[in-house]
C-alpha cells in the first residue's frame, strides 16, 4: 500500500517533469526530461557506479568518525563537570563556523584525496550527535537517579547502566541527523576541489553542459543518501531496539 | 534481621519555603507504620529525606535508628511509579543495585525472589509486557534483593485495582515481615489493613495513632479495621481544617 502510493507520487511527478519539457520546449542543456536523464543514467552506468563508490565510502566514513566523535564528546561532557565547561564553546563553534568556508581550507591543508570529504563530513555530522545525545544524558528520570543514589552506585556504573540506555532514543535521533547531513559534507567536499565523486561528476558534466549526466548523478546521489539512511537505521533498530522500547 | 526503630525529628523547607514542621514522628522496629495526610503536606519528602535522596531539602533536625546507626544507607526506596528500566527484563531489573555498585549479581537469588513474589519463568520478560501489579512485585523482588532492613514506600499501590492492590498489600506485608516499613498512603482504608502504627501528617505536626491488636493484614470487611479506617478519617479531616 506504501509502496504502491510512493510509486504512484513518484509517476506524477515524473510525468509532470516530461510535460513541462515538451510543452515549453526546453532545450536539454537547460532541462532535460526524465527520459533523457534515465538514458544518460543507462549510457554512463559504470561511470556512476565507480563515482558512487567513492562518495558512498566519504559518507561512510565521516559517519562512522563524526558518530564516534559526537558521542564520544557527549560522554565527556556528560561524565565530568570540567570538561562540560571546556567542551560546551567547541561544541557551538563546530556549529557556528560555517562549512563552506573551511572547504577550501580543507583541500588546501589535506588535499584533492579521500580526507578532506570525510573531514567535512564529519565537522557536518559532529554537532547534531553530539548535542542530541548529551542532552539525552542530561535528562535521566529523577526515578533512575533515585535508584541510582538509593543503591549506592558509582558514578561510572550510573552513567553506564543508566544514564546511556536511557540517552540511546536521544542518540538515535542525532543519528538521524547525522546521516542526512553527511551526504551534504562529502557533496561539499567535492565540489570546492576533487578528481572522483559524485560531487565532481556533477560540476563535470555542468560544465560540459551535459545536463542530463548532471541530473543523472544528482538521482545517484539521492538513492545512495536514501539507500545508506536506511540500512544504518535499520541496523540502529536491530542493534539498539530494546533501548528504544517504552 | 529485625529492622531498627526510627525517630525523625525537625524541620524541612526548600529555597527557604517550609515543607513541613517541626514534627516528631517514630517507626516501631520491625513493623509497619503508615504515614497517612492530605497531598502536599510534605510526606513525600519526609520519605525521601529518610532515604537520602533529597540534596535539595533544607533540613533541620535529625533521623536516627534505635540501634545508633545511619538510616539512608540501610533504607529501600520504592515509589509509585515503580522505576523499573524498560530496557532491561525482569532478571536484570532485580539485580540492577549490585550491578551498579559493582558487585557479583546473584542470579540463583534473584530467582528464588521472583519465586517468592509469585513471578517464576518472568526472568526474561520486559517491563512494558507486565501488568501494573506484575511491576510493583518487580519493584518489591528487587528491594528484597538489596537485604536492607528498612523500607521506605511511597504510595507504591495507588495505581492498581482494588484486587490487585489488595494482593499485592498481602504480598508486601508477608514478604517485608521483620524490616521496619513505612508506608507512605493517602487512603484510610489501606492503613487500617495494614499498619501497626499510624502517623497521621498534618500542618501542625505528627499525630501517632495505635492500630487495633488484631494481626495484619486486617480483612477489609472487619469490624475493627472498617472501626479504624473511620477513627483515620475522622483524623485526617481535623488535621486538613
Amino acid at each position: 500500500m506504501n509502496s504502491l502510493r510512493l510509486a504512484l507520487i513518484a509517476a506524477v511527478l515524473l510525468g509532470l517533469w516530461q510535460g513541462i519539457v515538451v510543452l515549453f520546449a526546453l532545450p536539454p542543456f537547460i532541462l532535460p526530461g526524465p527520459l533523457a536523464v534515465a538514458r544518460a543514467a543507462a549510457d554512463n552506468a559504470a561511470l556512476l557506479t565507480w563515482h558512487s563508490i567513492i562518495t558512498l565510502g566519504e559518507i561512510a566514513a565521516g559517519t562512522f568518525l563524526g558518530v564516534a566523535l559526537g558521542a564520544a564528546t557527549a560522554l565527556a561532557m556528560a561524565a565530568s563537570k570540567p570538561l562540560r565547561g571546556l567542551l560546551a564553546p567547541l561544541l557551538l563553534f563546530s556549529q557556528i563556523i560555517p562549512v563552506f568556508a573551511v572547504a577550501p581550507l580543507l583541500t588546501l591543508w589535506l588535499g584533492y584525496g579521500f580526507g578532506p570529504k570525510v573531514v567535512m563530513a564529519v565537522l557536518v555530522i559532529f554537532f547534531p550527535v553530539a548535542s542530541a545525545f548529551f542532552d539525552g544524558l542530561m535528562q535521566t528520570r529523577r526515578e533512575w537517579l533515585d535508584l541510582a543514589a538509593n543503591a549506592a552506585a558509582t558514578p561510572a556504573r550510573s552513567l553506564l547502566l543508566l544514564r546511556v540506555p536511557a540517552a540511546i532514543p536521544s542518540f538515535v535521533t542525532g543519528l538521524r541527523l547525522a546521516l542526512i547531513y553527511a551526504p551534504i559534507g562529502a557533496v561539499l567536499g567535492e565540489w570546492v576541489g576533487a578528481s572522483r565523486g559524485l560531487g565532481y561528476l556533477m560540476l563535470f558534466a555542468n560544465g560540459r553542459a551535459h545536463t542530463d549526466l548532471m541530473f543523472a548523478a544528482l538521482l545517484a546521489l539521492t538513492l545512495l543518501a536514501m539507500l545508506f539512511y536506511a540500512v544504518i537505521m535499520a541496523l540502529a533498530k536491530m542493534l539498539l531496539g530494546k533501548y528504544l522500547r517504552a | 534481621m529485625k529492622g531498627p526503630s526510627l525517630h525523625i525529628e525537625g524541620r524541612a523547607a526548600i529555597d527557604g519555603e517550609a515543607v513541613f514542621g517541626p514534627l516528631s514522628l517514630d517507626a516501631r522496629g520491625g513493623g509497619v507504620t503508615c504515614l497517612l495526610g492530605p497531598s502536599g503536606v510534605g510526606k513525600s519528602t519526609l520519605l525521601r529525606l529518610i532515604a537520602g535522596l533529597a540534596p535539595y531539602v533544607s533540613f533541620d533536625g535529625r533521623i536516627t535508628c534505635g540501634d545508633g546507626e545511619q538510616a539512608a544507607p540501610r533504607a529501600s526506596f520504592i515509589q509509585q511509579s515503580d522505576m523499573l528500566l524498560p530496557w532491561a527484563d525482569v532478571l536484570a531489573n532485580v539485580t540492577i543495585g549490585k550491578r551498579l555498585r559493582g558487585e557479583k549479581a546473584d542470579t540463583e537469588k534473584a530467582q528464588g525472589l521472583l519465586a517468592e513474589v509469585g513471578l517464576s519463568g518472568f526472568e526474561h520478560r520486559f517491563p512494558n509486557t507486565l501488568s501494573g501489579g506484575q511491576r510493583q512485585r518487580v519493584a518489591l523482588a528487587r528491594t528484597l534483593m538489596e537485604e536492607r532492613p528498612i523500607v521506605l514506600l511511597d504510595e507504591p499501590f495507588s495505581a492498581l485495582d482494588i484486587k490487585t492492590r489488595h494482593g499485592m498489600q498481602a504480598l508486601a506485608l508477608r514478604i517485608l515481615a521483620g524490616k521496619t516499613v513505612l508506608l507512605v498512603t493517602h487512603d484510610p482504608g489501606e492503613a487500617a489493613r495494614l499498619a501497626d502504627d499510624v502517623a497521621i501528617m498534618g500542618v501542625a505536626g505528627v499525630k501517632m495513632i495505635s492500630a487495633p491488636a488484631s494481626p495484619t493484614p486486617r480483612p477489609t470487611d472487619g469490624a475493627d479495621t472498617i472501626a479504624f479506617a473511620a477513627q483515620l478519617t475522622a483524623a485526617m479531616m481535623r488535621e486538613a481544617a
